[in-house]
């Protein structure tokens, strides 16, 4: 049911049309940010307005749209950016990764591989990844310019010097197509490797910041890194507690007072997935679909 | 057995009605109407019309009844609809010499064509706390002697400087000003895109800049040549009929200060100005702003860069939106335990290695 | 059935919010896929224009697009169709943020803008009305490409040519009655 008092997917078609253009020349240069007139939208800067402006730029009243913050789809701001595109587009939404043709998200790519006509909206706080080297926009733009990436690598030789090793576990910079030096929104640095050679088309929105960047699909994506010092995508040195996976990334939960701990899918679909076909984890105990619901 | 956390729909619209209740208070208490705060709160409805970049005093005491008196909310739902709105044109310039001023006052001349309006002022009001409003249903305050506002033409006191040469000219370029909420924030800016910026930015923190320019963090020496607050006519070019008519009246706050300025390399010694325009009363703000924008303007007068954070036009700019800076600001309470987790794993694996590294060589 | 419209003032999308946003997702991918074809449906531009680049004008061009007519398409149905349903600004071919012409109407390519070095993003796109199109002939490599695609595109010179610009350089998409592809400057274009 959508809410008749605004257009579909609540931008008027003027906002569509300006980010549509955006989004248009995003794809033509591959990580490049295109700067646009990000409009203020009824939820919080730094709450997904950039993905929320893309995700609803794109959407089609045939989608399929599923949400997810943290690779989960019941954190509460993802039900609630759910919710306002079931009330003002007023798409079908899923939890299911596959079945899903739009995935707006905020810190993590799925564990389940992505397919061809699939599109994934990341929401991004800051997309200049030379923004903590350099605070100005005017100097960064003038790096991108002149592929003046030298900064980025001595600040990460500089992270080898001091602590052996490139400290930098999320939100690590990579390098489109040997052009320009990307940031690839907060994921872990264990979900870079799937921005490269992806089927899915990936587009990144930062509101506040007004900028639009896309990767098409089978884009050349590679994570920074030494030969000496070669990237290395980390995660938790555990299987699934509930599902047993031993290649998914995990969230790592206190379970009582003294500490003990126990280790989940940061992806819930996928978690669910693997136990409704019969998986178990050390502390789960096998799957009641229906129970779940 | 651990089961993950579900429920955040139910959750969020349990919330949402417990923030209602809360925003009602006890129900024993009359409600507010929206024709009270519109006339009783003034000075917030005009600070979130300024900010709001919208004037319309209904919506913005609607917005504070809804945001329960927190400002900074009552601008951002007011931001999140105008931006709704389908734009019909722009308006002519405003002519603030036209003005029908309840306040103008001048700090550089004792007296000047138009005279010194005090107008309804808080500036010698001794801040004593007056009981006598905590007594309510009490006979209204004694009527303040009349006058009618004065809608005479009343010259600006820089164009007064400007018949002798004293004071730096303002010449017109004649571009169509940039629209900072239909195009990105581009830098360097134009003077007409610095004082959109700050004329929607945050009282607090323009008042703040301005502050620090007073104390020798780029100062500009100003005086308030003058400060104008009152009614001014809105018109519309209607191409069907072409010519302009006037669409209605807005409340505006007109600072504009004459600066010290003993020339540069590249201008003669001269006074300089600083603008500042708001929606409403506020004059705060508008001083503020006016402090402001002269600083950001050193590079066009041939001042030297002091390195004052004043002086810095991209952290001025970006950095004076209240709405901006609130959803960023507040956005570091939303779930973040992937990134966590990647430091948690992060500093296990560095201090592990750092104890080995002990361990060997002890 | 008619053949197309009569005036400026038909021949526009009759649900535009849902039309626009379909229309919006088949250039997507044309454009992150090059070499796809798409079909772009719901417009009834004048002739000559294919209505794959009605129903492209009618998602992208507004107020804040200036366009360039080239040759043939420059005539005064097509440029009150234009001004009547997308408002946008008739200019030169150097100001264009779209142009819209046959292969050799639009050329030579270099008079278009290629965006700044800083702003590479500030440059036109071309939309190529195109006799035929089909997949075949030039091999297309690059981003949005697994392999390689194949697209009749009339010539590779003038895209080797932008390709060695990048990341500035104009972006294309060639039209066929209802059928469209892209070609955005990152795509490589070479003899079979």
């Amino acid at each position: 049911m959508t809410d008749q008092a605004y257009n579909f997917a609540y931008l008027d078609e003027q906002t569509k049309r300006m980010i549509r253009r955006a989004l248009l020349k995003a794809v033509a240069i591959p990580g490049y940010q295109v700067p646009f007139a990000s409009r203020e939208m009824p939820m919080p800067y730094g709450w997904g307005t950039g993905g929320v402006q893309v995700t609803a730029a794109c959407l089609t009243p045939d989608d399929v749209l599923k949400v997810i913050d943290q690779g989960a789809d019941d954190t509460t701001n993802a039900v609630s950016i759910r919710k306002f595109f079931q009330r003002t587009a007023g798409v079908e939404v899923t939890q299911s990764t596959a079945l899903a043709s739009v995935i707006q998200t905020r810190h993590r790519i799925p564990e389940t591989a992505l397919s061809a006509g699939q599109i994934l909206v990341y929401q991004v706080p800051i997309p200049e990844p030379l923004r903590f080297l350099e605070p100005r926009e005017t100097e960064t733009r003038k790096m991108h310019e002149l592929e003046e990436y030298g900064l980025m690598h001595v600040k990460l030789y500089e992270d080898i010097a001091r602590h052996g090793q490139i400290a930098t576990s999320y939100a690590y910079p990579v390098k489109v197509e040997g052009r320009y030096v990307m940031d690839p929104s907060p994921i872990p640095k264990f979900d870079n490797p799937k921005l490269s050679g992806s089927a899915a088309l990936q587009l990144f929105g930062a509101g506040r910041e007004q900028r639009i960047y896309a990767l098409p699909p089978f884009t050349d994506v590679v994570s920074l890194d030494f030969d000496d010092h070669p990237f290395t995508p980390t995660k938790a040195n555990h299987d699934c507690d509930l599902c047993g996976a031993s290649a998914s990334y995990l969230d790592e939960v206190i379970i009582d007072d003294q500490g003990s701990r126990m280790f989940v899918c940061s992806d819930t679909d996928f978690c669910e997935t693997r136990r409704e076909m019969g998986h178990v984890g050390r502390l789960g105990t096998p799957s009641n679909k229906g129970a779940q619901a | 057995m651990y089961v993950a956390v579900k429920g955040g729909e139910r959750a969020i619209d349990a919330a949402h009605a417990w923030l209602a209740e809360e925003r009602r208070g006890d129900l024993s208490v009359a409600e507010m109407s929206i024709a009270q705060i519109r006339n009783q709160l003034r000075l917030a409805v005009n600070r979130v019309m300024a900010e709001g970049s919208l004037f319309d005093p209904d919506l913005a005491a609607l917005a504070i009844k809804q945001s329960r008196g927190d400002l900074i909310e009552a601008v951002f739902l007011i931001r999140a609809y105008r931006t709704t709105l389908p734009r019909f044109g722009a308006t002519q310039p405003i002519d603030t010499a036209q003005m029908a001023c309840i306040r103008r006052i001048s700090a550089t001349f004792k007296d000047l064509p138009g005279g010194q309006i005090l107008g309804p002022t808080f500036d010698y009001t001794h801040r004593l706390l007056d009981f006598k409003l905590a007594a309510e249903g009490q006979l209204p305050p004694q009527a303040a002697p009349t006058a009618p506002p004065v809608r005479a033409s009343m010259p600006h006191v820089t164009g007064l400087l400007d018949q002798d040469d004293l004071i730096q000219p303002e010449v017109d370029a004649g571009l169509a000003p940039p629209d900072l909420t239909r195009s990105p924030m581009e830098l360097p800016a134009a003077r007409a895109l610095r004082l959109q910026a700050l004329a929607r930015g945050d009282e607090g923190f323009v008042l703040s800049m301005a502050y620090s320019t007073q104390r020798g963090y780029g100062r500009t020496h100003a005086f308030v040549g003058e400060l104008r607050i009152g009614m001014v006519r809105v018109s519309m070019e209607i191409p069907e009929l072409g010519f302009a008519v006037e669409i209605g009246e807005i409340e505006v706050t007109e600072c504009e200060t004459v600066n010290q300025f003993k020339g540069s390399k590249t201008e003669p010694p001269q006074f300089t100005r600083g603008y500042g325009l708001t929606l409403g009363q506020n004059e705060r703000k508008s001083i503020a702003m006016s402090l402001v924008d002269r600083a950001l303007r050193w590079r066009e007068l041939g001042e030297d860069w002091s390195g004052a954070p004043a002086q810095d036009e991209e952290f001025v700019l970006m950095h004076a939106d209240n709405v901006q800076a609130t959803g960023f600001l507040e956005h570091i309470k939303l779930p973040h335990y992937v990134d966590f987790q990647s430091e948690l794993e992060m500093v296990r694996k560095l201090r592990a290695e750092a104890r080995a590294y002990k361990e060997a060589a002890e | 059935m008619k053949d197309g419209p009569v005036d400026a003032l038909s021949g526009g999308f009759s649900a535009p919010s849902t039309q626009s946003a379909f229309a919006f997702r088949q250039i997507l991918r044309a454009l992150s896929e090059p070499g796809v074809i798409v079909d772009l449906e719901g417009a009834s531009p004048p002739a000559p224009l294919s209505a794959a680049a009605g129903a492209l004008a009618l998602t992208l061009l507004d107020g804040g697009t200036p366009v360039h007519l080239a040759g043939s398409l420059d005539c005064a149905a097509l440029r009150n169709w234009i001004t009547f349903h997308c408002g946008a600004p008739l200019c030169d071919a150097g100001s264009a943020a779209f142009a819209f012409g046959t292969w050799a109407d639009l050329a030579p390519f270099d008079r278009f803008a290629i965006g700044l070095a800083d702003y590479p993003d500030r440059s036109v796109t071309l939309i190529v009305e195109v006799p035929q199109l089909s997949a075949t002939g030039y091999r297309l490599r690059g981003p949005g490409i697994e392999t390689q695609r194949f697209l009749s595109v009339p010539d590779a010179a003038p895209f080797q040519a932008n390709r060695a610009l990048f990341p500035q350089g104009f972006d294309a998409v060639f039209t066929c009655g209802n059928r469209l592809a892209g070609l955005p400057r990152t795509t490589i274009v070479e003899h079979a």
